[in-house]
């Protein structure tokens, strides 16, 4: 019987502060509430700046929220006081970064990153060689790699591909039951990226991690998931199983849709959509889509639109504030 | 039609200390006024050499051989100051991350005075064509007096598109020109860059890009290179539906299409990667990781021929003597 885990986010929010004096604020992630379960693939998708990669941080301990609370189990990891409760949780919630070239120290060896996670979280390992290797050629197999491939390399001597699937590997050591990946594919050649999204899938089938991926390819995210939550400008926009990327109920969520090139369909009418930068749009008191929505009503203007459940799906939209 | 491109059997080499790495190796194309052609292939299959070296020409890179003419213009055999010359007016390209291509210290409009002075142009005339142009892009004209950091990245995209035509070029390249903009933005680029043919303002353009989906947009025509050669050319629609070179076909199928999740099909990518061209595999380049892999194709390279119609294919599976295969 699997363990069953939880991240719980509750009204979680991140607000950046620029300038000199921090007078002007960057709301990057605003009131998020999401359940993560185990045992299945959550996939976020987003632009940049819609705060996909900083709920990731936080996640991942690694930045500290400006208020709200991440809770695991129902502990508040923010919370914890214990440097063993912390540790802990690093080791049930690993991170797979998008530039795997950076995510390794060019004056190591691959390998000996690998080992060095593996004595960290389990130091046992040191005294006995043998089985350290066994074990890190178990996780590098998993993944698709052979040890002796990378044996005595640097990451500059592998390809991304092969360097990517290293650091899934890295992260597996630590057998976590989350693997938070930020972006593993976008910088993987598109002929690889569907055998690493593999991975990512075969871990959750075979080995009880559960993935959340983060990233803003369409088709990739319809293809790798098993819940999906659109996030627009730090907000949930709308949330439900892959097939909401099919007929979706949010105007952002549709014009994603009507935006993304896919190999299977031509572009056809003109986009009703006006050309908003995310990072340069404004934020009213209303909808935070308002100044870009072909379908405005007076009311986005004023008033934050609430969450409507729509039975398989969540949307947070007026359109649908009367069914 | 007008031929603005035309390239044969022409090679791009690097020189090492280990020997020369053959980075484009005998490649023949031509492109007509007009046309919008996508370049495709995945990291390391030499389409970033082949466009860099008609533009800009920097040691360690030599082209080898082989003949490439830009309208009547010889651009092998080019001098450097004829080819400072046409850079811009003849032929223009938006690199790889042109995001970062300006210079974050200056203002648009001491760039477009600098650009001035090195075509030997009136300032006003530059400044006023800038702004022109930027409306059509649908950029307000007070970017000139702003620093690029004050831009947001699809911003300052259009910024290097409007440059980059500034002079209306024959020819315009650009380098996966969508890969570091967002979605949304990315639909907006690309058919700002059909528009710029549509509407004549540049003549042809040459789409560099992995990513297949996009390039389907817009492309007229596609090529597909592999290790430094060119394996398949045919209209975008043919391509997309009927891909003939199993490398194409590999291709395509690694790109998902909507409404595909991992619990009704499992797709596979396409596993090794490209060969070192330091010293490329002996035959046809792509044997080693070809599934329909053939005793001819490890030793005996397959030419690019005609196979119905506009498609030019270089397989054996194709040979004329065996007749197409299923």
């Amino acid at each position: 019987m699997r363990r069953q885990d939880t991240i719980v986010l509750r009204d979680l929010t991140k607000v950046f502060s620029l300038g000199l004096l921090g007078r002007k604020k960057i709301i990057a992630v605003d009131r998020v509430n999401l359940e993560i379960r185990s045992g299945e693939i959550l996939n976020i998708l987003g632009e940049s700046g819609s705060g996909k990669s900083t709920i990731a941080k936080m996640v991942l301990r690694l930045l500290r929220p400006t208020k709200g609370e991440i809770l695991f189990n129902n502990t508040n990891i923010w919370r914890m006081t214990k440097w063993k409760d912390i540790k802990e949780y690093y080791r049930r919630v690993q991170g797979v970064f998008q530039d795997p070239y950076s995510s390794f120290n060019p004056r190591r060896r691959v390998l000996d990153v690998l080992y060095d996670t593996l004595y960290n979280y389990f130091p046992e390992y040191r005294e006995d060689k043998v089985s350290a290797k066994k074990y890190i050629a178990e996780a590098l197999e998993s993944v698709g790699l052979n040890i002796n491939d990378i044996e005595g390399k640097y990451s500059h001597q592998l390809s991304g591909g092969q360097l990517q699937r290293a650091s899934i590997a890295r992260a597996l050591l630590p057998k976590p039951s989350f693997i938070v990946a930020d972006e593993p594919v976008s910088m993987v050649d598109a002929s690889t990226r569907i055998d690493i999204l593999n991975i990512f899938i075969d871990l959750k089938e075979e080995y009880g991690v559960s993935p959340i991926i983060i990233g803003h390819d369409y088709s990739l995210a319809y293809y790798a998931s098993d819940r999906i939550v659109v996030l627009y400008k730090g907000q949930i926009v709308e949330e439900g199983p892959p097939e909401v990327l099919e007929d979706p109920a949010h105007p952002y969520t549709r014009l994603l849709k009507e935006s993304v090139p896919l190999i299977d369909r031509k572009w056809s009418k003109k986009l009703e959509y006006s050309i908003g930068d995310i990072e340069v749009s404004r934020r009213g008191k209303g909808c935070i889509f308002a100044d870009r929505c072909p379908f405005k009503k007076p009311i986005c203007e004023q008033k934050e639109p609430p969450v409507i459940n729509l039975g398989k799906s969540k949307v947070k939209c007026w359109l649908y504030a009367s069914k | 039609m007008e031929t603005i491109l035309e390239l044969e059997d022409y090679k791009v080499y690097y020189k090492t200390l280990s020997g020369y790495v053959r980075a484009v190796d005998g490649v023949s194309f031509t492109i007509k006024k007009g046309e919008i052609v996508g370049l495709i292939g995945e990291s390391g299959c030499g389409k970033s050499t082949l466009i860099m070296s008609l533009v800009i020409r920097k040691p360690p890179m030599i082209v080898m051989g082989g003949k490439a003419r830009l309208k009547s213009i010889d651009l092998v055999n080019i001098s450097e100051k004829e080819r400072r010359r046409i850079l811009l007016t003849k032929i223009s390209i938006i690199p790889q991350y042109a995001l970062d291509a300006l210079p974050t210290i200056k203002k648009i409009k001491t760039f477009l005075k600098d650009i001035a002075k090195d075509k030997g142009v009136p300032e006003e005339e530059v400044l006023e064509k800038f702004i022109e142009r930027a409306r059509i892009i649908g950029l307000p004209s007070e970017v000139v007096n702003m620093y690029p950091i004050e831009l947001s990245g699809g911003m300052r995209q259009r910024v290097v598109i409007t440059l980059a035509t500034i002079f209306s070029p024959d020819l315009l390249i650009a380098d996966e020109p969508t890969s570091a903009l967002d979605v949304t933005t990315q639909r907006h680029v690309l058919e700002l860059l059909a528009e710029l043919r549509d509407t004549g303002i540049i003549g042809s353009l040459i789409f560099v890009t992995h990513d297949i989906a996009s390039v389907r947009q817009i492309a007229d025509k596609i090529i597909v290179m592999y290790a430094g050669k060119v394996v398949e050319i045919g209209e975008t629609e043919d391509i997309v539906t009927d891909p003939k070179h199993p490398y194409t076909r590999k291709l395509i199928e690694a790109v998902p299409k909507l409404g595909i999740n991992y619990k009704k099909k499992r797709l596979s990518g396409l596993p090794g990667s490209p060969p070192s061209l330091l010293n490329p595999p002996p035959g046809c380049r792509f044997h080693p990781r070809c599934p329909l892999v053939m005793a001819t194709c490890k030793t005996r390279e397959p030419p690019l021929k005609p196979l119905n119609g506009t498609r030019l294919v270089a397989c054996w599976l194709y040979d004329q003597s065996k007749g197409e295969q299923s």
